[in-house]
């Protein structure tokens, strides 16, 4: 059979992370993939060699606008490693309640683009409506529902009111029951499990050589969280645990997530319960020449900076890894094999970024026809659908 | 089971140009760039470290190579540190040994000029097709004679 090469992105620089798959399909079925990144490089590893150290946590947070705390943490914990500074105890609580924050909204926001791209627009709705309470307690406390200047060498920026702390328990009092219906709704749809269960395996070892982190390798029974291997913040102090399922499929990699969703409500609960008094900064002097090493569980894995001083105000060089970057390309391994109408929650699966693939076109080279980006969720929509007429209900 | 930093030790104390153990959490070790394939070979089939990234740094002397790797069960990052001359930067990939290592190496290549040798898919990764030959954006100017 006629082998079709079907691009999928580029087509949105203003989105991040956005990037360009080539499928190689013969009929319906994926044979290969190509990957191409670099569309949308802003050489933030070199501007941040221009910025002085106590700069470079702004920039760094502009690196994605989801993970912005993730990004900035690491690099500050790679900066304190330079100059062996000690976080005050508060600050590091409070760090650990902004990030596991930061994952309730990442994950929440992932679950609704997934259930978009399966057909399933309510969990669409729905997840971002559950999402929303969770950026406006962000506002409140940070004074930004994104991006929001929270981390500094040494510490943090900006205290918590006592209102902060029950506003925070509030929302979470109200989120939990959404996460049960939300989780509840995934776990017991026969359609879902057809639809995802046993689609885009990989295999622990793909993801040991691929060097993949996060829920994605979590997913694969590969029980790894930087959280729990090398604890920052205040991670050691609290009680919770590591999801994993070692089924590997697009279905395990959507309940490690909602499963996750819980462990951070549960951390949370215990940063506010534990939280203590004092200091929010350290006393910050010259940064000396060295070189450290700051790693963060982001929402999608680890995150890895490594900063080198020379002794001057500004980072000679700044080494920044987005668990993007290890993750996108388990894809081929994935994705071959596949039917190109399960190419798109396979690739979202990763929780790349949802512009690569919101942004698809397909062009059939043999017949001169082109489809759309919207055509391919359809495709994948009405899988969904079939399934249900089937009977799967 | 002996600790994986003493097992690496024992078995590269000859080739191994200095070790640097900064922290618990922390160890910097420095190779020939000869020997870091076979380095990272060890590190990755036999004790099972996970490849991060890889960092390029252009020091005065040359452009330093920096390979991150983690033992994640230990909480560890093992750094190995080499230096390839910067008039020809050449360094055997060790993409064909771990598959994660081949973006970054194509990276490093188009952004500090390094050259890897036997990389299973070289060519662009970030830049543009059409950018500069010879241009190599993390060059740091500071150090140009």
């Amino acid at each position: 059979m006629a082998k079709t090469i079907i691009p999928i992105g580029p087509y949105h620089p203003l989105q991040e992370e956005a990037e360009f798959f080539q499928l190689h399909v013969e009929g319906e079925k994926v044979v290969g993939i190509d990957v191409s990144i670099g569309y949308n490089h802003r050489g933030i590893e070199k501007i941040s060699e221009s910025l002085t150290f106590d700069q470079v946590p702004y920039l760094v947070e502009r690196v994605c606008g989801i993970c912005s705390t993730s990004h900035p943490l690491a690099y500050v914990q790679a900066v304190e490693e330079i100059g062996g500074i000690q976080v005050p105890e508060r600050a590091l609580y409070l760090r650990t309640i902004i990030a596991e924050m930061e994952r309730l909204h990442s994950h929440l926001l992932w679950a609704g683009l997934a259930g978009h791209f399966l057909g399933y627009n309510t969990v669409w709705m729905w997840a971002w409506k559950y999402r929303e309470p969770v950026l406006d307690v962000l506002e409140a406390v940070t004074g930004n529902r994104q991006n929001y200047a929270f981390m500094k060498v040494g510490g943090i920026r900006r205290d918590f009111e006592k209102e902060d702390i029950f506003r925070i328990d509030q929302i979470l009092d109200e989120l939990k029951p959404k996460i049960d219906l939300l989780t509840g709704a995934v776990m017991d749809d026969p359609v879902l499990h057809a639809r995802v269960k046993g689609v885009g395996i990989l295999k622990p070892e793909d993801a040991y050589s691929f060097g993949a982190v996060g829920p994605t390798a979590r997913a694969s029974g590969i029980k790894i969280d930087v959280r729990r291997d090398e604890p920052y913040a205040a991670y050691d102090r609290v009680e919770w645990d590591v999801i994993t399922d070692p089924a590997g499929d697009v279905f395990a990699r959507v309940k490690v997530r909602l499963l996750e969703l819980y462990e951070s409500v549960k951390i949370i609960r215990q940063c506010l319960r534990d939280l203590p008094g004092g200091e929010i900064s350290a006393r910050v002097k010259e940064i000396p020449p060295g070189e450290g090493i700051g790693r963060v569980e982001a929402p999608r894995g680890e995150c890895f900076h490594y900063v080198c001083s020379d002794g001057t105000n500004r980072p000679v060089r700044h080494k920044i890894r987005a668990p993007s970057y290890v993750n996108v390309p388990t894809c081929q391994v994935t994705v071959p094999g596949e039917t190109i109408s399960d190419a798109t929650i396979i690739l979202a699966s990763v929780d790349p970024c949802y512009s690569c693939t919101e942004r698809m076109q397909v062009v059939d080279k043999e017949k001169g026809t082109t489809l759309s980006g919207k055509d391919l969720v359809r495709l994948s929509q009405e899988k969904t659908a079939l399934l249900i007429k089937g009977g799967h209900r | 089971m002996l600790d994986p930093i003493t097992r690496f030790r024992e078995r590269f104390w000859k080739t191994m140009v200095k070790f640097d153990q900064r922290s618990a959490k922390r160890i910097y070790i420095e190779f020939r760039p000869i020997d870091v394939p076979e380095a990272v070979r060890y590190l990755t089939s036999t004790l099972r470290a996970r490849f991060v990234i890889m960092s390029g740094v252009d020091i005065p002397e040359g452009i330093e190579l920096l390979y991150h790797l983690s033992f994640d069960g230990f909480g560890k990052i093992v750094t190995l540190r080499t230096r390839v001359n910067k008039d020809s930067p050449q360094i055997e990939s060790i993409a064909p040994i771990i598959e994660a290592a081949s973006w970054i190496e194509r990276e490093i290549a188009e952004l500090l000029g390094v050259e890897f040798i036997g990389h299973p898919h070289p060519g662009r990764l970030l830049l543009a097709e059409d950018w500069l030959e010879g241009c190599y954006p993390l060059r740091s100017e500071r150090h140009k004679p």
